[in-house]
């Protein structure tokens, strides 16, 4: 691992988490078609935390998320250079299974996608999926009792998981996401379509998810990361090139970033005079 | 030209305005002629029933249930029975519908899962679409001579070393229900296709991110998560399929064999309703063209009962899986 002093061009210091990584993750580009979306992001997502991405529209928070498990790999013009590296194994290595990857580092959306069939069978399906063959009924359970929803489903698992308000249904995705036990929850932006009484049931799980998992949120809300985010790493956009590129201006604790930004650019965005 | 109770309420420089009496005639003719194209459709529906209906009443009056149930047409006698009919009309179209349902939407999911170039699939939607334009005797005749040819080897070793299942009980003997079955499968696949393709298109994007978001193989998230979510627009694509196998008259009158038996066998030439009123029509007399309204009569009934149970399995599907009510 070469890369450490050369990837950050921003003059703020490479980010050195004080946990083990479990992702390390460093994103010199990443391309759509010739479209550079992001550069020069180096991220190391700690064990047992919740990183935070904020950073205005089109910064590329959502492309750097989503090339940690290979999301990007449905985007046919995808192409990155960099490495990510998860428990030191590289994640898009010649040899590895996306497939594999999404097992181990599993995704929350934006919208809430449930899959048309019963909200058991949603929470059971990676289960299923992973020939899991202990006791079906508990996991399902214990996952939807960790998501807050147990109470106002427990009478009606065999119902349509898209009978369910949009509260509901994001919190069934995230009950799926967390059936099987994923070592790393990948949430993009997962409160959007929210409104405040979810969204703060969602954010007291994220917190309780810590516990067990390693989370890296995506928020456009500078509050929620904040108030869940261990650290915080603030994207920024670069139109100097022509394009809209993002790339990583600042990592830190979160509390530092807040309160004590090293960057011009952070400075104006923590203190909302742009969004 | 509606009263405007805002008029005074608008500032000075305001465009706004209440539409003009024209806008709300446009409307309301717009609506009544939406509303008389609806009725007459169902005008239409209930005056067929009633004619064929007021056609067959002799014959209903005369042989009753036992037409259902009769197995011999004999017009000399005055013997109509349309068992076997309606057992072969049935057993073809389940045939064609397996076969066409399973290559259906098979081809459905070839043309809407990434497995070839957008533009591509676009080419091949409409090539099984052509399918559609060509005409059914055109489809016999190819049966006659290509697929009845091509069928007669494999047809003889089946009931050479299989004879004792049932399925290929007889030898073939020229058309037979495989034939009939295998063209007619071919009619309704561009019907099972078209719309199966519309109904995987409109699955959402977010539905097949979540799938790989959980780790599916691409052949699990089709199986696993893209055909259930498909499956009501699947079964509309099934069941208006199966009422265009059961409706079917001219390639099967060529290739059936207008026999009249049941027989459980492939190869055994059998009838169809359809059929049966296409040939016998041309030289009936009135007491058999009465037995025919008859037959006309049950046809309907048919595929009336096999439409509704179809929309009645398809709405379940919809509340099901998609929790609408």
């Amino acid at each position: 691992m070469s890369a450490t002093a050369e990837a950050v061009t921003s003059s703020a210091a490479a980010f050195s988490p004080v946990a083990d990584a479990v992702i390390d993750c460093d994103l010199k580009k990443v391309f759509y078609g010739d479209f550079l979306a992001v550069r020069d992001s180096r991220l190391p997502i700690e064990k047992g935390k919740i990183t935070g991405f904020i950073g205005p529209s089109g910064c590329g928070k959502s492309t750097v998320l989503r090339s940690l498990n290979r999301m990007n790999d449905l985007i046919p013009t995808f192409r990155f250079e960099g490495h990510v590296k998860y428990h030191g194994q590289d994640v898009y290595g010649k040899k590895v299974d996306p497939v594999v990857v999404r097992r181990y580092i599993g995704m929350v959306f934006q919208q809430p996608n449930p899959f048309s069939m019963s909200i058991y069978d949603n929470v059971a399906f990676g289960l299923r999926l992973n020939r899991f063959k202990g006791d079906m009924d508990e996991r399902v359970q214990k996952a939807l009792e960790r998501s807050a929803l147990w109470n106002e489903v427990k009478d009606k698992l065999s119902n349509s998981g898209l009978s369910l308000s949009g509260g509901q249904q994001q919190r069934l995705c995230i009950a799926r996401a967390i059936a099987t036990e994923p070592d790393v929850l990948l949430m993009d932006e997962p409160c959007s379509a929210l409104d405040p009484i979810a969204t703060r049931q969602v954010e007291e799980l994220m917190l309780e998810l810590k516990e067990r998992y390693t989370v890296a949120l995506v928020t456009h809300n500078m509050q929620q990361a904040m108030r869940v985010a261990d650290t915080t790493a603030f994207f920024g956009v670069d139109i100097s090139a022509g394009g809209r590129t993002g790339y990583l201006v600042e990592m830190g604790e979160t509390k530092q970033i807040f309160e004590d930004p090293q960057e011009q650019l952070t400075k104006q965005y923590v203190a909302g005079e742009f969004s | 030209m509606a009263s405007n109770p805002f008029k005074n309420a608008a500032s000075a420089s305001t465009v706004s305005g209440p539409p003009s009496g024209g806008d709300y005639l446009a409307d309301s003719v717009f609506r009544t002629v939406a509303l008389t194209c609806a009725a007459l459709i169902v005008v239409l529906i209930l005056y067929i029933l009633w004619e064929i209906g007021g056609l067959a009443v002799p014959a209903m009056a005369q042989h009753g249930l036992g037409f259902v149930s009769g197995t011999s047409w004999n017009v000399s006698q005055e013997e109509f029975g349309v068992l076997p009919e309606i057992w072969g009309t049935l057993y073809s179209s389940l045939l064609a519908l397996v076969l066409g349902g399973v290559f259906g939407v098979a081809i459905a999911i070839f043309l809407t899962q990434d497995f070839i170039h957008a533009r591509l699939a676009a080419v091949f939607r409409t090539i099984v679409e052509l399918l559609a334009a060509i005409p059914s005797v055109v489809y016999g005749l190819w049966g006659i001579y290509v697929v009845i040819p091509l069928l007669r080897p494999g047809a003889e070793w089946l009931h050479q070393h299989l004879g004792f299942i049932p399925l290929f009980g007889t030898e073939l003997s020229g058309p037979g229900l495989a034939p009939a079955a295998l063209v007619l499968a071919i009619m309704i696949l561009p019907t099972v296709a078209a719309i199966s393709v519309d109904a995987f298109r409109r699955i959402p994007y977010k539905v097949k991110e979540a799938a790989y978001g959980m780790g599916t193989t691409r052949w699990e998230a089709i199986l696993k998560v893209m055909l259930p979510t498909a499956s009501s627009g699947i079964l509309a694509a099934l069941v208006l399929g199966f009422g265009r196998a059961l409706g079917e008259t001219m390639a099967l009158a060529m290739l059936i064999g207008n026999s009249n038996q049941i027989n459980l066998s492939l190869f055994a030439p059998a009838n169809t309703l359809a059929s049966l009123l296409a040939s016998s029509f041309p030289e009936a007399g009135q007491v058999e063209v009465q037995a025919l309204m008859y037959a006309a009569v049950v046809l309907l009934v048919i595929t009336l009962i096999v439409n509704i149970a179809g929309l009645a399995i398809q709405q379940y599907t919809v509340r099901k899986f998609e929790g609408k009510t």
